[in-house]
């Protein structure tokens, strides 16, 4: 069974149509790619995903669990995480704060427990689960860094800590590889590669076509609001509709 | 988030010797500044649990009405119940913190400048009822005769002992709340202020978040109101207007609103400041408006952050480090 399920999904904003009747699965363990020209949608249907909007029709389930509706906080603690276009972090926090605060799910305390200290051993798990995904994205030697005195790369790395910490069954990246150089990209892959291997399935949203061709095992392409294609990367490059959409007709 | 534990001694020698001058400062006052020092000691306190509702980036104008509900409700229960202190204060911190809790259903659907106005306005509401409801709460008068308590034989009337009593409720307070912005709690609140959405994206649901600072804030500010009538004897809803909320927006700003004791430092060197140009009369208010621009305008982030300025004038420690310019 698809762990992600899109059943005819409509995002209207005014008389603006967004996404139109959009219907796709993604299965356990995989990396999908969603793609498209600017304007097309992806974003949008990340949005409502995640519970940042309601979808104006149609269903979206995980787990066989209808989640459309519901809110950003309560689809993350099931199990689906995103990440944000640009560089969205706790600009003014350290890095390891940064990443701490993803470990909310299983560290929140309230105000009882943490005046009295009882939520101790609680928080040092927490901190020891930061410092093992620090270690893991390649950041511990910046961990005391602020999140806006790290380079891009870094900055990027720090994101995808923020969301791996909360141990998701799901990650959404939108647009992870945008403005990076060559070596910051392929740095990027290994490690979505390795979020994958621990057992997450990803989603992404992404333009840099040699990122998505040699991440995802299958992609969803949108257009207008539309989908497009489905496919594995070899299918949807020799794909006219898709050579359509992205070139313009001219063939 | 946690400060770091070097030279324990050298803080704990530190921490006794502004506990002991604290403790004999009453001694030198006149009767006058005896009183000042007991509603500096208090206004710490509302300032204190101010920063914590702020520390989600929300800045509300109804933390002085907060104050008057818990002064309101220590004046019902002494004036009804003859309740003593012990139980006053901590149910003028129950009662402030229930009305915020109930305000937060309208109020926290707005943010920034829309709570900002939301609150000012649910203030004035609360604030008019004390003035129309006058069977209960004596009208524009307000409730008198709200005795000083007698606690071992000790009577509050004396401000002295009443200095130590409320020092000691004030530094319980602030143990309470340091304590609550330097643990998970606090982080989480940071993490709102700072980027809301992707605080929400890995769960934390800001909306209970903003109401736990909203709600504990004004328990904090309640039992500082409590504080304060217990020693006046008398309540009127002109203690608690937009004006007073105003100074305490100036305490907090001219302090310093980044740092734990920030707004502490704001009130203790405002309310000194304001008592030694007493001699000028007429010119005082203005001496005074001048001063908050000229800090303002020279220390945006607050008088806090004087010694660090300072620091790195002389060169001594390291100066902060500067950002990359650029990734390549």
């Amino acid at each position: 069974m698809a762990i992600l399920e899109i059943n005819n999904v409509s995002k209207q904003f005014g008389g603006l149509t967004a996404l139109d009747n959009v219907s796709f699965q993604v299965e356990e363990g995989e990396i999908r790619g969603l793609i498209g020209p600017n304007g097309a949608g992806k974003s949008t249907m990340f949005k409502n995903i995640a519970g940042f909007q309601v979808p104006t029709k149609g269903s979206i389930s995980y787990q066989g669990q209808s989640i459309e509706g519901k809110k950003p906080h309560t689809i993350a603690e099931m199990g689906i995480v995103r990440t944000f276009q640009e560089t969205t972090l706790f600009q003014e926090l350290s890095v390891f704060e940064n990443a701490l605060v993803g470990t909310h799910i299983r560290a929140r305390s309230n105000v009882f427990s943490a005046v009295l200290g009882l939520d101790r051993l609680q928080q040092e798990a927490a901190s020891e689960k930061v410092m093992e995904v620090l270690e893991f994205m390649g950041l511990i030697e910046r961990k005391d860094q602020l999140a806006s005195e790290l380079p891009l790369g870094s900055q990027r790395a720090l994101a995808l800590s923020i969301a791996l910490v909360s141990e998701p069954k799901v990650m959404l990246m939108d647009e992870p590889f945008a403005g990076m150089n060559g070596e910051e990209t392929s740095h990027m892959m290994d490690l979505t590669r390795k979020v994958r291997e621990s057992g997450i399935t990803v989603v992404l949203v992404e333009h840099d076509m040699k990122a998505v061709m040699g991440l995802c095992n299958y992609l969803t392409v949108l257009n207008f609001g539309q989908v497009l294609a489905h496919g594995t990367p070899e299918e949807v490059r020799n794909n006219d509709k898709v050579i359509e959409a992205y070139l313009g007709g001219a063939k | 988030m946690n400060s770091n534990g070097g030279f324990t001694v050298q803080r704990m020698i530190i921490g006794v010797v502004a506990l002991a001058a604290l403790l004999a400062t009453p001694h030198f006052l006149s009767f006058h500044h005896q009183d000042l020092l007991i509603f500096l000691t208090i206004n710490v306190l509302a300032v204190c649990s101010y920063r914590l509702v702020t520390l989600t980036g929300e800045w509300s104008l109804i933390h002085a009405v907060m104050m008057g509900v818990g002064a309101y409700t220590v004046a019902l229960l002494v004036n009804h119940f003859d309740l003593a202190i012990w139980f006053t204060l901590p149910l003028a911190g129950t009662a402030a913190g229930l009305v915020a809790a109930l305000l937060c259903f309208p109020l926290l659907r707005m943010t920034q400048f829309y709570f900002l106005i939301g609150s000012f306005a649910a203030g004035e509401a609360i604030r008019l009822t004390w003035v129309e409801f006058v069977g209960v709460f004596g009208g524009t008068s307000g409730l008198r005769g709200v005795e000083a308590p007698i606690v071992f034989g000790i009577d509050f009337l004396d401000p002295i002992p009443y200095f130590y009593f409320s020092l000691a409720v004030v530094m319980l307070c602030l143990f309470i709340l340091y304590r609550i912005e330097n643990s998970r709690v606090g982080l989480t609140l940071h993490a709102i202020h700072w980027k809301s959405a992707l605080a929400e994206s890995v769960g934390v649901d800001a909306w209970r978040y903003r109401a736990l600072a909203f709600i504990v804030g004004s328990f904090f500010v309640g039992i500082a109101g409590g504080l304060k009538i217990h020693y006046l004897g008398s309540v009127t809803p002109n203690q608690f207007t937009v004006s007073f909320m105003v100074f305490i927006l100036i305490w907090v700003i001219v302090g310093g609103y980044n740092k734990f004791y920030g707004p502490i430092i704001g009130v203790v060197v405002l309310t000194i400041f304001d008592e030694s140009i007493r001699s000028f009369e007429v010119l005082r208010p203005a001496i005074y408006g001048a001063m908050l621009i000229l800090s303002i305008l020279f220390l945006p982030l607050g008088l806090e952050s004087v010694p660090g300025k300072i620091k790195s004038w002389f060169g001594v420690g390291s100066p902060p480090p500067e950002p990359p310019l650029s990734d390549q």
